[in-house]
């Protein structure tokens, strides 16, 4: 009896190799066609991989050869960038999968959902047995472990969720605070957006030219503001968002620093992402003011990376001893499989109905 | 014999820090639920002790320093346990027990425990104003410590190098609001302290009594800045620590001319 995974990732292939294994099969028909008797298929922007148990060796090829689009390549002397794990090292690879260990950002919690959704569509056409069931249920347990006990999720890593994390390390809850969006270019939007998801309600927009300030402001549900009225707005304001394209600095620490005075109890959080910079770095030295620049915001994404990469030991060795004893209970079961003993339904030893 | 349950209680503070150290080293940082319980233990064996001290001396335990450093260490953590369950997943515990564990170190090593015979009748009024003066001390022990986390976030978030301490501590705001509200709970017990002195029906020495108004005038000058936003939260916060500074020099200035009065 064979557990094993074969696929290919970020890792190994780049995107338009990837995109040529994506879509193209179904845990089903590759359970049907190559002879699996449990297959599920887990395909991201990021992957493409088969999980499968069979009674005999199905080699890599025949699993490509399924996977791959008709395409003119011969696949006789096209050899994509598989890889293959089997039984311990496959288990231990879903589960560093699954922990988000094997993603293209350490400690991403999106593959987490993606393999549930993978799991509960190969269980509904019926391609999951009780085996990749096992497997997979422990792998989701895992991978909420790791989560829990390392900080390999902490920290944010893109623009707007690096903006949502320091806005809720200064402000707390977000539902109260007022949001000035200066620009409405893309990633201003994005991090509007992103704001907004966690709570903001009271949104301002300011642009020169007022239709796309209305055209941002209905679309993530806020108010125009006239250009000329922006700065007046800073009395008021909690966070700040720039992003317009002057050549010049629009707020220096002389325009800003006698509205700081009258609001010394509020804190002021600026996000510029602009190059160049729509506010005079020197805003940051002001009593109550939190600045940050497209450059600051990467440097606290790298921050958070790093500190992510210190807690792979941490979340390797949690995997470690999920493998050993997850791999013992389950060989017993494949070993009984193995010498003669029917393929067990759900319900039946080794895996209990309550796990189910 | 009584002194065994404050070592036991030091001992579960000291766990307490030695976690966080370790938890920090290894940036895996989870030492809430851990500190909590040796916290709550550490604060339970406080209790027996001074119940045991008080039981034999038929007063307040409070009769020298050993005992009125075990005391604040006491009302330290009793204001953790109080004001913990809003904060105490947000690394407050972490900063109360070395805190405690300090105040406790200190009056266990330094010979300072000396028992004296007690001929001044037990005054109620005396104790009760002396154990309010020293919760008040408690309070504005915690205040100071939500400063300490104050400035380190916001030292963090001005100079954009997080660590990862950073997302354990509590929002600034949020921080800022248990500061004024500890100031102002701190301020209300000192206040009553204070004025209970007066009906000690002993003359106090005039020394402690201005010392204890200058450092009830600090707390005032704090919170009315504070209420007239004259002072940046940072300010305040730096003034929290500064302020307990004080309260701790005053409470040993107290308590060891107290001492010398006592000197044949």
């Amino acid at each position: 009896m064979n557990l094993f995974c074969v696929g290919l990732s970020h890792h190994t292939a780049n995107v338009a190799t990837r995109e040529q294994f994506a879509g193209n099969a179904t845990a089903e028909s590759i359970a049907r066609e190559v002879g699996c008797v449990e297959a599920l298929l887990l395909t991201t922007c990021n992957r493409v991989e088969v999980y499968a148990v069979s009674d005999k060796r199905i080699s890599t090829d025949e699993i490509t050869r399924r996977l791959m689009a008709k395409t003119n390549r011969d696949p006789d002397n096209y050899f994509p960038p598989f890889y293959r794990y089997e039984d311990n090292k496959c288990v231990q690879h879903l589960f560093r999968v699954a922990s988000g260990l094997d993603s293209m950002v350490v400690g991403e919690s999106e593959i987490f959902g993606q393999a549930k959704k993978a799991y509960e569509s190969a269980r509904t056409s019926g391609a999951v047995g009780p085996y990749l069931h096992r497997l997979f249920q422990r792998a989701f347990r895992v991978a909420k472990q790791v989560r829990t006990h390392t900080n390999i999720a902490r920290g944010a890593v893109s623009v707007g969720s690096v903006a949502v994390e320091l806005a809720q390390r200064i402000f707390g809850k977000l539902n109260d605070c007022k949001v000035l969006v200066l620009g409405a270019g893309e990633t201003s939007e994005r991090t509007t957006r992103a704001l907004v998801s966690r709570g903001v309600t009271d949104l301002r927009v300011s642009n020169r030219s007022l239709d796309r300030a209305r055209d941002l402001a209905q679309t993530v549900g806020g108010q125009a503001v006239p250009f000329d009225d922006w700065v007046v707005q800073c009395r008021e304001i909690d966070i700040l968002l720039t992003s317009t394209a002057s050549e010049m600095p629009l707020l220096t620490s002389e325009m800003l620093a006698p509205m700081s005075r009258e609001r010394l109890d509020r804190p002021l959080f600026i996000i510029d992402i602009a190059v160049p910079r729509d506010v005079d770095p020197r805003v940051n030295e002001l009593e109550g003011v939190y600045l940050y620049d497209i450059d600051s915001i990467r440097s606290v994404a790298e921050q958070s990376l790093a500190l992510r990469q210190q807690q792979v030991a941490a979340a390797e060795a949690i995997i470690a001893d999920h493998v050993t004893e997850f791999f013992d209970s389950i060989s017993r079961g494949l070993n009984r499989f193995s010498k003669g003993v029917d393929h067990p339904s759900i319900g039946e030893n080794p895996i209990h109905a309550s796990e189910l | 014999m009584d002194r065994y349950f404050l070592i036991a209680s030091t001992i579960c503070f000291l766990a307490a820090v030695v976690h966080t150290v370790i938890e920090l080293r290894t940036k895996v940082f989870r030492p809430m639920r851990f500190n909590f319980i040796a916290i709550g233990l550490g604060f339970i064996f406080q209790t027996v002790f001074l119940w045991i001290r008080g039981q034999a001396l038929g007063r307040c335990p409070i009769t020298n320093l050993f005992e009125v450093f075990a005391f604040l260490a006491w009302s330290v953590a009793l204001i953790y346990m109080v004001v913990g369950p809003a904060y105490r997943l947000s690394l407050m515990g972490a900063f109360t027990a070395p805190l405690v564990l300090l105040l406790q170190v200190f009056a266990l090593i330094a010979p300072i425990d000396s028992r004296h015979q007690m001929t001044v009748p037990v005054n109620s009024w005396l104790e009760f104003h002396a154990s309010m003066s020293l919760v008040a001390y408690g309070v504005f022990a915690l205040a100071c410590i939500a400063g300490v986390m104050y400035l380190l976030q916001e030292r963090q978030l001005k100079t954009h190098h997080l660590h990862s301490i950073f997302y354990h501590l509590p929002p600034l705001t949020n921080l800022f609001a248990v500061i004024t509200r500890l100031l102002w709970w701190g301020f209300a017990l000192y206040t009553i302290g204070i004025v209970s002195g007066f009906f000690t029906g002993h003359p106090l020495p005039r020394v402690q009594v201005v010392a204890a108004i200058g450092l009830w005038f600090l707390y005032a000058a704090i919170l009315q800045a504070r209420h007239l936003k004259w002072l940046a939260p940072k300010r305040v916060a730096a003034l929290c620590i500064i302020g307990f500074s004080a309260a701790l020099a005053l409470l040993w200035g107290i308590t060891f001319t107290a001492e010398l009065h006592r000197v044949p």
